[in-house]
């Protein structure tokens, strides 16, 4: 009895007006806007889309963002790049702590999001729990992985020799389609843990907890234009993510082929860089390891004249 | 009576026309809603590009700093076949001779400030001697400010006398004159100064030095392109415009254009009697005339540094 009563909320007739009794309140299907350089604009498009959960539900008015605002995003984040990475990693990383903070206190939203969306409740819970967990992870490595990574190396000459990680500026991201959440954060987190800003393009089917996410960020001493979120169509949107001149990489997490190639080709026009996540469970052990973040650095070495360092006596 | 013909009365400037602020800017803001698309938009970006004083006023310019400029205003991005050139280079008085020499045989004007630019604030015989150093070094624009602080007190006439003693220290040089429209204050005043400085023999009037913000807004460039058209019906006699200062992204520099063919009319638009002064403008003109070509949003790694 209940439960078809349950199933009968969740149905929307044809002209939108939901079937039940009159005494019934209309629910207000919110709309979710983009984040651009920590506002939150409509798309310049002007489209809109309204993603279905299995059962039919619609989710909410998602903006159907287009190239224009990937260019808008792509701008900002530039901006954006001389700040953040020029900001202590140890100041970096207490932002990421505060994201896991911020995230933590509004986890409800998220779990109902998730749900809505067509998460079992436990399920739900996990991710929101995992992906909390995820950004105190990164927040953690934000001012460890340069230590690990870095080298002083041996060289023959009078030269103090050493290779250090540096960002790669912008970096443009496809997020995964499944796990809206966690997965988005797995992908966000490593890139600006190094001190890179980027463009993301949210799940298409399930955006809900994507623009939520984005209001989380806003609200976390993240400086604007570090993070930007789209929603939309891959299928419009992948090409501008790799053709675009000022962008320095590309992460991709699904496993089409043919995007693959092409990002492959349309990369090599500025050299930027293309990572393919497509077959990785971020729900595991494997969804978070700092060799994400060494994904987007780059390796600088810099060798500096010095006194006969082995003729005094020393190692390198 | 043959001299009495080619007279120009001077009128009153306390007279000036009043303006009405609110729809100046509502006019103004029409001229930003005109779609310019492809082809029309790469020819209205070449334009752009041919009308800019590429422009370096800084107390660092080294004579190395005016040589790059002036390579950069005669190679703006030769990667790309077929673009034009700036209109000219814009420099301090130290710095014409380095400029002319360095532009020899491009064609392209060396525009020097000069009258104790940018506050202005010098004795009238400093500021003559100011114009005609520039003008021997061989400037072929001079950029002089006006008295702004003689200009509020009401003294028009040492205003007006002023700019007509440059004129004519200038000799065959063209004279800009900025009205620095950030420290006028309002509407009339700019249209007051603009009436002053054309009756005075102007041959361009510029709106700002761009040490002052705010420096051009579409608003002040339409009271100052009325002023213009109203003293070509008075005159016949054509004056030049230059917004400089605050215009630093193409889709602005094409409202502008808009804004001048609709008040002007297409004879104004050329360099000979438009120009932008700007420095940042030239690179995003060209990662948009390099975006319509190739199809792709540009790197400023990939262009000159200005």
């Amino acid at each position: 009895m209940e439960k078809t009563v349950k199933k009968s909320s969740l149905t929307i007739s044809e002209n939108g007006l939901e079937k039940k009794s009159s005494t019934q309140r209309l629910e207000v299907l919110k709309t979710y806007k983009i984040y651009i350089g920590g506002q939150f604009p409509r798309t310049e498009s002007g489209r809109f889309y309204q993603p279905e959960n299995a059962a039919g539900k619609k989710l909410g008015n998602i903006c159907l963002s287009s190239r224009k605002d990937f260019r808008d995003a792509a701008l900002v984040a530039r901006g954006a790049f001389g700040g953040w990475s020029s900001r202590a990693a140890f100041n970096r990383g207490q932002i990421l702590y505060r994201m896991a903070e911020m995230l933590e206190g509004r986890k409800i939203q998220f779990i109902d999001e998730l749900i809505q969306q067509g998460a079992t409740k436990a399920k739900a819970e996990k991710e929101v729990m995992q992906s909390i967990d995820r950004l105190i992870y990164y927040a953690g490595w934000c001012d460890k992985f340069q230590q690990i990574y870095s080298a002083v190396n041996p060289v023959a000459s009078s030269h103090f020799n050493f290779s250090v990680p540096e960002p790669m500026g912008v970096v443009a991201i496809i997020a995964p389609q499944s796990d809206s959440l966690l997965g988005l954060v797995s992908v966000i987190a490593p890139v600006i843990a190094g001190g890179n800003t980027c463009v993301v393009l949210a799940s298409e089917t399930k955006p809900l907890c994507a623009i939520t996410f984005a209001e989380v960020l806003n609200s976390s001493d993240l400086p604007g234009g570090v993070v930007n979120i789209l929603t939309g169509k891959p299928k419009e949107l992948n090409e501008w993510f790799v053709n675009h001149m000022d962008v320095n990489a590309t992460v991709y997490c699904e496993n089409d082929s043919t995007v693959k190639t092409m990002m492959r080709e349309k990369s090599a026009q500025n050299l930027k860089r293309v990572f393919f996540y497509e077959s990785v469970k971020w729900d595991s052990e494997a969804g978070q390891s700092p060799y994400y973040i060494m994904d987007t650095q780059e390796i600088k070495t810099t060798w500096h004249p010095v006194e006969n360092i082995a003729g005094a006596g020393g190692g390198y | 009576m043959a001299i009495a013909k080619t007279k120009v009365t001077v009128p009153d400037f306390s007279l000036s026309p009043r303006i009405d602020q609110v729809g100046v800017e509502e006019r103004a803001s029409r001229f930003t809603k005109r779609s310019i698309k492809k082809e029309t938009k790469l020819n209205g970006l070449k334009l752009v590009l041919n009308m800019i004083d590429l422009t370096t006023l800084e107390g660092k310019d080294t004579d190395g700093k005016v040589r790059q400029l002036c390579y950069k205003a005669m190679h703006p991005h030769d990667s790309i076949p077929g673009i034009p050139t700036v209109a000219a280079v814009c420099v301090y008085p130290s710095m014409v001779k380095v400029a002319k020499k360095a532009l020899e045989g491009s064609g392209i004007k060396v525009a020097s400030v000069a009258t104790a630019f940018p506050s202005g604030q010098a004795p009238k015989d400093i500021k003559i001697r100011d114009t005609k150093f520039a003008v021997n070094e061989g400037a072929d624009e001079v950029d002089m400010v006006i008295s702004r602080g003689k200009f509020h007190a009401g003294e028009y006439n040492f205003v007006f006398d002023e700019i007509s003693a440059i004129k004519e220290a200038c000799g065959n040089a063209r004279l800009k004159v900025i009205l620095e429209t950030g420290e006028l204050g309002t509407f009339d005043k700019v249209r007051r100064a603009s009436d002053i400085a054309m009756y005075a023999g102007a041959d361009f009037i510029k709106t700002s030095t761009g040490k002052i913000q705010p420096a051009a807004t579409m608003p002040v460039t339409l009271v100052m392109l009325e002023a213009i058209r109203d003293f070509y019906y008075k005159t016949g006699k054509m004056i030049g415009m230059k917004p400089a200062g605050g215009i630093s992204k193409s889709k602005l520099a094409l409202h502008y254009l808009v804004m001048v063919k609709e008040v002007l009319g297409e004879d104004w638009l050329n360099n000979e009697w438009f120009r932008f002064g700007a420095s940042s403008l030239a690179n995003d003109v060209l990662m948009q005339i390099a975006k319509e070509k190739t199809g792709l949003y540009q790197s400023a790694n990939y262009f000159s540094i200005d």
